[in-house]
């Protein structure tokens, strides 16, 4: 059976003109290159032919068919056993990226992972590679195993040589492998004990971007700490925002580190980050990533326009100002959202946003639609149990999170109503709000508990923090309402006034001199 | 036979359940132990939520394993960590035709209540439930430590019957309980305008909202040093 379907796939890519065999000049040119940079460390020009003659190759010669095979181009590397796993790494990622791939193309892909993975554990490589490599390879290899789950689940139209070989190839790409794979490579790398040495002076790894100047390999390290993104990514698909968040606690996302280096890891690291506080009701923390990172790429996009990821990063750029109008609409917080960022958020949710803070059905349609454009591709884990009548099963975890973050929306769904009438008291007794209101007493006093659970989340440490910019307490039968006003912050004004003035008095001191 | 028993069988378990998780977190060999470690949390009044999400992922990974029962425990030790949204958590793992089960549908809107501090609706139903919740024990104090937290969020004075309701205490009962917080908590006690009994909560940053230190005037160290060459 197995057999029958490989024949199909070859079929397929004759039809399309292309022969496995053929190596182009160019491409000789770029392995041949390309290995010998890899053996002389020379980072700089691996990236350059990483990041740019690829994509140029990819984009004039192979926009529709894979590169050459592995087998073809192997000669001109002297059959080198690790650059054939990375060649065969990039060629899975083109052929991803372009074409669909079939059963067969996945599961080998999964086996050429697991071979270079092999390799790099077993610490034989003494490769320096680019970051964006390095991560490029974990983005994959999570993107991988999620369009695998995503293409299992979808059971009703499988052939029967492909129910045959996904029961036979059972291991490839599953959950247990992938992530195990992510957490030896966190483990083999000791790159927690390495960040949690550098704290302390003894230990150079952010302030060398990673690589290793004392003749090692920077493989192992870097891609150990890019898995601590990779097992946050896949922990969120699998909605278990706790131990995602467990797993990136070692790096600081609050300062700049490795993973800031690379535009792809940096979003995806605070696009995960953001969303799993959400879920986890802890909206500051969430608005104050979003607006941060929203607020670097405002700055920056244009140094991404020519990168293969600019399209990538504008579709998350997007998703994450969806993101942030529901975590303001839950918890309006807009002193925390920068200028720039919060001109950009009304454009594109201002009007929503409004009819967000209604709570009625169009309301609850409005969130759903933020949440499902936003969210991130959720997986069932579990191989199917391939009893007839076949079912698709890929949108059963996308709708079981939706559920429950309507769930939760519709648990505040009265908050916006009381904050409206707190905004205008300073004090008010709660029988006179509750007709204001129009509800009885006791339910008014549950409503503005609720406001008070609601609004107080509980942090990683367990300790209860404030994210009410509202607030109020309950004396007897009188509310005494606080607003907390935005301070105007002078001190970083006044700061910034001193550093301008001084460098202006130096510049005029110069003239001076020059005169 | 005496050749089979290995020395790992014979002594007694040399790592705990929280180590087994931190150093196994994605093996299914240890999930036998994670559902004995939860009926331990059940019987010794403790709870590791990190345990329990690992052995919900491990059923996610592996729904045939499933066992319910034990879901069902993790969901009431869970809803007994409120404030915390540990329920959720749970919820957020479990597939949506097992939480279709009518003791999961109870346990969710008994979750629901509490999310939305209705205290009466949820002594009620917990009452009517009371077969599926008394399993643990514990719960229904865990459930008070919950609503006290709440009122103290939101009062500085609490009229007795509020403070009745939320805790499902009257009479002698409710006298006890304010007794004891009188005596460990800091708590007061008032007349209240209509001869009513007022209790004063300890003050909080929560119950006195303006006591909230303002961090927006301060500046960080971090900032300053920006001018550290100028002022020298």
């Amino acid at each position: 059976m197995a057999s029958n379907y490989e024949f199909d796939d070859t079929q397929q890519l004759d039809s399309a003109g292309y022969d496995p065999n053929f190596v182009p000049d160019s491409v000789k040119s770029f392995v041949v290159h390309l290995y010998r940079h890899i053996r002389e460390k020379n980072v700089y020009e691996i990236h350059q032919m990483y990041e740019t003659s690829f994509q140029t190759l990819s984009e004039r010669l192979f926009k529709d068919t894979p590169w050459p095979s592995v087998d073809a181009v192997a000669q001109y590397v002297d059959n080198d056993h690790v650059f054939c796993l990375l060649y065969r790494e990039m060629w899975f990622r083109h052929l991803y990226a372009r074409l669909s791939p079939t059963l067969k193309q996945r599961i080998d892909s999964w086996d050429n992972y697991c071979s270079l993975f092999q390799v790099v554990l077993h610490g034989v490589v003494n490769m320096q590679l680019p970051n964006q490599w390095l991560w490029d390879m974990v983005d994959e290899f999570v993107y991988q195993f999620q369009s695998f789950c995503q293409y299992r689940a979808k059971m009703k139209n499988k052939t029967e040589a492909e129910i045959a070989l996904l029961k036979q190839f059972d291991q490839a790409w599953n959950v247990y492998g992938v992530l195990n794979f992510l957490q030896a490579l966190v483990e083999k790398s000791t790159i927690i004990q390495i960040l949690e040495q550098e704290k302390e002076g003894l230990e150079q790894f952010t302030a060398n971007d990673g690589y290793d100047y004392t003749g090692g390999s920077n493989v192992l390290k870097v891609l150990g700490y890019f898995s601590m993104v990779g097992l946050l990514r896949v922990h969120c698909l699998l909605g278990d925002y706790h131990t995602g968040l467990k797993c990136i606690q070692p790096i600081d996302i609050s300062q700049q580190g490795v993973f800031t280096i690379v535009i792809g890891s940096h979003i995806a690291t605070i696009y995960h980050y953001g969303f799993a506080n959400l879920m986890l009701r802890r909206y500051v923390e969430a608005i104050r990533e979003f607006n941060k990172i929203l607020l670097y790429i405002y700055k920056t996009k244009q140094y991404h326009q020519k990168s293969p990821q600019y399209e990538q990063i504008l579709k998350k750029n997007e998703q994450m100002y969806a993101l942030l109008a529901v975590s303001l609409s839950l918890c309006p917080q807009l002193k925390l959202v920068e200028e720039t960022v919060n001109s950009q958020l009304r454009e594109k949710y201002g009007e929503k946003m409004l009819r967000m803070q209604r709570y009625d059905d169009e309301a609850f349609a409005l969130y759903d639609e933020l949440f499902s454009y936003a969210c991130p591709k959720f997986i069932t884990p579990s191989a199917p149990t391939y009893e007839e009548p076949l079912v698709n099963y890929n949108q059963d975890a996308y709708r079981l999170q939706l559920k429950l973050f309507l769930y939760e929306v519709k648990q505040q769904q009265l908050l916006s109503g009381v904050r409206t009438f707190l905004k205008v008291y300073s004090t008010i007794s709660v029988g006179k709000l509750a007709t204001y209101m129009e509800v009885d007493e006791p339910t008014l006093r549950t409503i503005l508990m609720s406001y008070k659970h609601k609004t107080h989340a509980v942090d990683s440490d367990g300790k209860v923090v404030s994210n009410a910019d509202i607030d109020f307490s309950i004396n007897d039968d009188m509310i005494q309402v606080v607003e907390s006003k935005p301070t105007k912050r002078y001190g970083d004004y006044f700061l910034r006034q001193i550093v301008k003035l001084e460098e202006l008095m130096t510049d005029m001191d110069r003239v001076k001199l020059e005169a | 036979m005496g050749r089979e028993m290995t020395p790992k069988q014979q002594s007694p378990m040399s790592y705990t359940v929280e180590q087994l998780v931190a150093v196994n977190p994605y093996n299914p060999d240890i999930l036998p132990d994670l559902e004995n470690y939860v009926n331990e949390q059940v019987s010794s009044q403790t709870y590791s939520l990190d345990a329990n999400l690992c052995l919900l992922r491990l059923y996610q990974f592996e729904p045939d394993r499933m066992n319910t029962q034990i879901v069902a425990r993790i969901l009431i030790k869970a809803l007994m960590a409120m404030p915390a949204p540990d329920f959720s958590l749970c919820l957020f793992l479990i597939p949506e035709r097992v939480q279709m089960e009518d003791q999961f549908k109870t346990l969710i809107v008994l979750s629901h209540y509490l999310e939305t501090a209705r205290f009466r609706q949820f002594w009620d139903e917990a009452a009517k439930s009371r077969q599926i919740v008394e399993v643990v024990p514990g719960f229904e104090q865990a459930v008070q430590e919950y609503a006290i937290h709440v009122l103290s969020l939101t009062y500085q004075k609490i009229p007795r019957t509020i403070l009745a309701e939320a805790i499902n205490f009257e009479g002698p009962a409710l006298d006890k309980f304010i007794e004891h917080q009188v005596a460990t908590s800091g708590w007061l006690l008032e007349k209240g305008h209509d001869k009513s009994q007022l209790i004063v909560l300890p003050c909080n940053e929560f119950n006195h909202p303006e006591l909230k230190k303002n961090t927006a005037d301060s500046i960080p160290l971090q900032h300053i040093t920006r001018i550290f060459p100028i002022l020298s």
